[in-house]
């Protein structure tokens, strides 16, 4: 009796084959700003298992730290307790605590999960935005052409950031708010892009067959414009979640993004100001150099998709 | 010429009204202006007190066609808090918001271009991979964590520099007098805040910088100065130079316009008294003719200098002239 499945080996083939391809394909792919995704990813998923407070709450301190603090034996928080290394830090709460004694290492986990929602979910929807409006243009031509470039054209005129504050000065502060916003600002680069990369694809001799067999518009943009123009909205992509993480961060700091208590990087920069003065720098560096660290991996991560993806580039 | 110049002249125009017509749209379709000056549960009298001052209350197309009129004759409205129109109040921070958005571009030139060609000169060697580098942290460094860095290590720390402000010198449109002065002084006050400000530019003129040179020096012309046997140093100076110059300079026209701009939280930071901060106070004091009034002066800005940009390319290059 034979026991080997039919199919098999086929299978491994293709298995080897799909291996193969990965491997070329991240081979020379920057490995540290890759594991830094990963990892922040991984603290946003796990971020109410592994951190060690509560992202609201003050931690509760011990007795004697409320007596080094104020002199009574309890007292519902110590406030602004420095990082570990520091005079007066304490393991307990290892970046120390803010000006509510809510532990900063907790709040900046949690709040990787924030910058991270927003500004993926944000640059999803501008990306699907984007795309279809700029196979729109690039395909239908004529009228379609015109309005959609020329409202692409005037939406690109006004800065992101101030754009950015003028519909958040008639939505409100809110989380879901500021995806809409981000959505809103930044679907014109993609459909830019995509309009160029279209008129380019219309001409090449598949798109004219497909034409030729009588399939329909609808179609064609479907099965032979769309999966052409992926390269390009992933690498712009790739690029504009960066600059969706500072804008986020940006509007959270002016008071217009993601409304306290959550634990925004941008939002606990902002709170942090004035106790700047009095010398508590730790207060606004650590989220600083969250959002820092974020927004560089992400950068490398879409120069190296950039070169990667566009063959004209990758002996630049 | 004058055709090609009054076909951009008429491109602005389309772009402005556009913007403009975006500007009310998006305003009354994603929220509410009276919303942002009347929080929840605010009496309904003064709801329709609100909207019946600020106009809407009528149909939409009045109001549309009274904003527009409006806005041609140089009326952007009153500014709720400070009762006086909003047009002064933005022209009198204006010079501010320009003095610090000047020293920033200085500052993002100074870094950016010569370290961009010499990124260019030198590919995939130190210099370079320094270049990448600091383009990539001028990216991806937020303006206010560089700011609140610098503000705790010169500011406080070192204490060798001023923190909050512009220092007492003004510009005051009446005085003339006021007028030279206020460029040359209370540099100390300009420091931190235009490093912050240049420092994100600065990674993009290296950028732009760097692949426009890159492009020069693999064109046929400078392959052919080479084969006379021209000294290198004199290929770049003499040859290469001026000519990866231009979609510099056309880019730091524009970044400069852009830096006066959005420097609404470096401004916020340093309490530096410019239009940024014009356009955050109207925003913590719900005033929304002034948040708008900000916005569409940056619009406008920003159309009339990318008019200038297309005239003067059109007139250096007959190319770009002849083609429409």
């Amino acid at each position: 009796m034979a026991t080997i499945p039919i199919g098999a080996g086929p299978t491994i083939t293709a298995q080897r084959v799909a291996r193969r391809r990965y491997r070329v394909f991240f081979r020379n792919a920057p490995i540290v700003p890759l594991l830094i995704v990963t990892v922040l990813a991984l603290v946003a998923v796990l971020a109410p298992v592994i951190a060690p407070h509560g992202k609201l709450d003050p931690v509760k301190p011990t007795q004697d730290r409320c007596l080094a603090k104020y002199g009574t034996a309890d007292c519902p928080y110590v406030d602004n307790v420095p990082p570990f290394w520091a005079h007066g830090g304490t393991l307990d709460t290892p970046l120390g605590t803010d000006f509510l004694g809510r532990d900063v290492l907790s709040r900046l986990m949690y709040g990787a999960s924030i910058s991270l929602v927003v500004a993926l979910t944000g640059t999803l929807f501008a990306g699907a935005i984007g795309t279809v409006l700029g196979v729109l243009a690039g395909y239908m031509g004529k009228w379609w052409d015109q309005i959609i470039m020329r409202i692409t054209d005037a939406w690109l005129t006004l800065p992101s950031l101030v754009f950015a504050i003028l519909l958040s000065s008639v939505r409100g502060p809110g989380l879901w708010n500021v995806v809409l916003i981000l959505a809103l600002v930044f679907w014109s680069r993609y459909s830019r892009a995509v309009r160029a990369e279209v008129l380019a694809i219309r001409e090449r001799e598949f798109v004219k067959l497909a034409e030729i067999n009588g399939i329909g518009k609808l179609t064609i943009i479907w099965r032979h414009i769309i999966p052409n123009v992926m390269n390009t909205v992933m690498v712009l992509f790739s690029l504009q979640v960066g600059v969706a993480v500072i804008i986020e961060a940006s509007l959270s700091f002016l008071g217009v993004g993601v409304p306290p208590p959550e634990p925004s990087w941008g939002l606990m920069m902002a709170q942090e100001r004035e106790s700047l003065m009095e010398g508590r720098w730790w207060l606004a560096v650590f989220p600083g150099a969250c959002i820092t660290m974020l927004v560089l991996s992400a950068n490398m991560l879409g120069d190296w998709l950039r070169v990667r993806l566009d063959p004209q580039l990758r002996n630049r | 010429m004058k055709k090609y110049v009054l076909v951009r002249a008429l491109y602005s125009v389309v772009t402005l009204w556009l913007l403009v017509t975006i500007i009310f749209g998006l305003v009354r379709l994603t929220g509410d202006p009276v919303a942002m000056k009347a929080e929840a549960g605010a009496d309904a009298a003064y709801v329709a007190q609100l909207k019946s001052d600020w106009g809407l209350d009528r149909p939409l197309h009045w109001q549309y066609l009274g904003f527009v009129g409006r806005l041609l004759r140089g009326d952007f409205g009153h500014s709720f808090e400070k009762s006086l129109p909003v047009r002064d109040i933005y022209f009198e921070r204006l010079p501010n918001s320009l003095k610090l958005g000047f020293a920033a571009f200085v500052i993002s030139v100074v870094l950016g271009v010569p370290l961009g060609m010499l990124s260019a000169l030198k590919v995939n060697s130190g210099w370079d991979n320094a270049g990448k580098m600091v383009a990539l942290l001028g990216l991806s460094m937020p303006g206010f964590f560089v700011g609140l860095v610098l503000i705790i290590v010169f500011g406080i720390n070192l204490g060798w520099l001023p923190v909050l402000g512009k220092g007492p010198s003004t510009f005051v449109w009446s005085m003339p007098s006021t007028w030279m002065p206020f460029w040359f002084r209370d540099w100390a006050y300009l420091a931190m805040p235009a490093f912050a400000l240049g420092w994100y530019f600065s990674g993009a003129m290296l950028r732009i910088t760097r692949s426009g040179m890159l492009d020069v020096l693999g064109s046929d012309y400078i392959k052919l100065v080479r084969l006379k046997g021209v000294p290198e140093r004199m290929v770049v100076a003499k040859h290469a130079l001026k000519n990866s110059m231009i979609p510099v300079l056309t880019f730091a026209g524009l970044n400069l316009l852009i830096m006066v701009n959005v420097a609404v939280v470096i401004e916020v930071i340093f309490n530096w008294p410019g239009v940024g901060q014009l356009l955050y106070d109207a925003l913590s004091n719900r005033d929304f003719p002034m948040v708008q009034g900000v916005v569409l002066m940056s619009g406008l800005m920003i159309v009339v200098l990318n008019f200038t940009i297309d005239v003067l390319y059109g007139y250096v290059d007959p190319r770009i002239r002849l083609s429409r």
